[in-house]
């Protein structure tokens, strides 16, 4: 940035060691057998069933006409919605809840707090599974089966989400708050307006942490669905492959479908991605 | 912000007493933001909880009305030998996946850490596997282990004169050639936690060890490997927790016989799911999440037991 020459050019040019060399050729060639699946499975949804037996990985003539096929029959349209807006829904309310569960918890000093606190922190011990079975029968008492709310309903909140957030909220010094309240600004606008900025981060940790777990959700919905209408994109990728048998350049197609949004958005946003996941693995 | 008594001297003759002191108006949005959060808790997480363990101890195949039956739907599990099965098969894909993933991506973790050259580019590489979706990376792999014209792994062992592996068709690989697509799709997450702990080292304890003089595998031995226990105690709990809980990659590897060949591959989970929703034993498949609730939990347990006995 300054106009003065470079002091040391010794230092922009870190001296090669040929066993750096070596190290950072094993870690490439690692990193690439590691993305080899994704490679071919997107060179393959561009064959035609013909060149699928030609293991090349880059097509011979590389073609839309799969994706055109898949697409067409407006399935997979309709699971990449539905998908989509669970897991859209599912995080705004995570976001919402966790984070005010999460400042009350952090910022507020009643009786039962910590009950409240251990009770959250204990339900993290049970696992889904055990839950499902219960879940499933609520939802067939109460008419959820094969609806949106009947997929989403289980993970509206998470002690995850409230323990993570309820950490960061403590490093939010309370004098702010305090000077919030003597300006005369009602708890909820403190908690929306003063607090919940400070914690932007966490927030953002949290709420890929809570798409990606949802938009990959497997588990519960090929339970709680049945109608092909309400699959989520992995039921419906999953339930689709079974049907093409080996069409394997179907197959792939699907499974083409079913990660390229992800792939976009990791790309796009790479930086806050692995930090989120770096925040909320330490401090979950 | 002691709370007003009632009759408590008010001093000012004027002013009314005043009821919704600041410390009570608090205490109200305090509950009423929790209220939510609590009904949610108490009716999505605990009362099922109950429930499950409840059914554990019935017969109930949702038709007719469920019949206490005590501990026998245990003592059937535990006399079914296809349990014993899939519970040596639950324990091979923890046994086999959790030191392998943790060892690989430690020593990922490791290299990369100190590769300044193209370090954000290599780092997606190892990522990118861990935001796939695990049901559309398992029809992926299942590709692979085809056999040779079409498979990728065994057209490319035939090339140096393997012979051809049977993978998911074979009763002993099967499960290795699953457990290697569940280690794949996590070595991403593993990898990014080691890199955090790793930062977290100060470096002033590297540089006051190499002043001591201490070479390359003693700061590892001495510094980075003890400083960086908490990580390693939580990725062991984490990723043993993923293996024993293991489903999406085995139900969609092996759709034509779930859980097979043979039942060489069925973990505890599919179990689960074929007893509640394809025989529809609603009792006997809640005693066997019971058993897996108990097996997550003393298996945890003993891991942060034995792991910090060594601090």
């Amino acid at each position: 940035m300054t106009s003065a020459p470079a002091p040391t050019p010794t230092l922009a040019m870190p001296r090669i060691h040929p066993g750096r060399i070596l190290i950072w050729t094993v870690l490439f060639i690692g990193g690439v057998i590691m993305v080899t699946p994704l490679i071919f499975m997107f060179s393959t949804s561009l064959k035609t069933a013909g060149q699928v037996y030609d293991l090349r990985m880059i097509p011979a003539a590389p073609t839309l006409d799969n994706y055109i096929k898949v697409l067409s029959d407006g399935r997979f349209l309709r699971w990449f919605f539905n998908s989509t807006f669970i897991a859209v829904a599912v995080t705004l309310s995570n976001v919402f809840f966790d984070s005010l569960v999460g400042y009350t918890l952090a910022k507020f000093r009643f009786r039962g707090r910590y009950f409240v606190f251990l009770a959250i922190l204990s339900t993290l011990m049970i696992p889904t599974e055990m839950l499902v079975i219960p879940w499933y029968l609520m939802s067939a008492e109460f008419g959820w089966l094969n609806s949106y709310w009947g997929i989403m309903f289980p993970g509206m909140m998470t002690a995850f989400g409230t323990f993570l957030m309820k950490q960061f909220f403590e490093t939010v010094p309370d004098d702010f708050i305090e000077a919030a309240r003597i300006d005369g600004l009602n708890e909820f606008t403190i908690w929306w307006r003063i607090a919940m900025p400070l914690v932007t981060p966490a927030l953002s940790a949290l709420a890929i942490f809570t798409f990606l777990g949802n938009w990959t959700a497997f588990f519960w919905p090929l339970i709680v669905t049945t109608s092909q209408e309400l699959y989520t994109l992995p039921i419906g990728l999953s339930s689709f492959a079974v049907e093409q048998a080996i069409q394997w350049e179907m197959i792939m197609t699907g499974a083409s479908l079913a990660t390229l949004p992800t792939l976009l958005v990791f790309l796009l946003l790479q930086r806050y991605i692995v930090r989120g996941v770096m925040l909320a693995g330490l401090k979950g | 912000m002691a709370m007003t008594e009632q009759g408590a001297p008010t001093g000012r003759p004027n002013r009314p007493r005043v009821f919704w002191t600041m410390r009570r108006r608090q205490l109200l949005w305090v509950w009423g933001f929790l209220a939510v959060p609590v009904l949610f808790y108490g009716v999505i997480r605990f009362y099922p909880t109950g429930h499950a363990f409840w059914l554990s101890l019935t017969d109930w195949d949702l038709m007719s009305e469920p019949s206490f039956i005590g501990l026998d739907n245990y003592t059937r599990l535990f006399a079914d030998p296809q349990f014993g099965r899939v519970f040596r098969n639950t324990f091979a894909y923890l046994i086999m996946g959790t030191p392998i993933s943790l060892v690989l991506s430690f020593i990922i973790a490791y290299a990369l850490d100190r590769v300044r050259f193209g370090h954000t580019f290599l780092r997606a590489l190892y990522f990118l596997p861990f935001i796939t979706t695990a049901s559309a990376m398992a029809w992926v792999w299942r590709w692979f282990y085809q056999p040779a014209p079409i498979g990728v792994i065994n057209d490319f062992l035939s090339g140096f004169g393997i012979p051809q592996l049977a993978f998911l068709n074979s009763t002993t690989w099967a499960l290795p050639s699953i457990m290697v697509t569940a280690i794949w799709a996590g070595l991403g997450f593993q990898i990014i936690i080691f890199m955090a702990g790793l930062r977290a080292i100060p470096n002033t304890y590297y540089e006051a060890a190499r002043i001591d003089g201490l070479g390359e595998w003693a700061i590892l031995r001495r510094i980075t490997l003890p400083l960086l226990k908490p990580t390693t105690v939580f990725l062991v709990v984490f990723s043993s927790i993923g293996f024993l809980r293991i489903f999406d990659q085995v139900y969609n590897m092996t759709t034509n016989d779930p859980g097979g060949p043979l039942g060489s591959t069925k973990p505890l989970v599919l179990m689960i799911y074929q007893t509640a929703f394809s025989s529809y034993e609603m009792g006997y498949a809640a005693a066997q999440t019971v058993v897996l609730f108990t097996i997550l939990l003393v298996v945890s347990l003993l891991q942060l037991w034995i792991l910090r006995e060594r601090t």
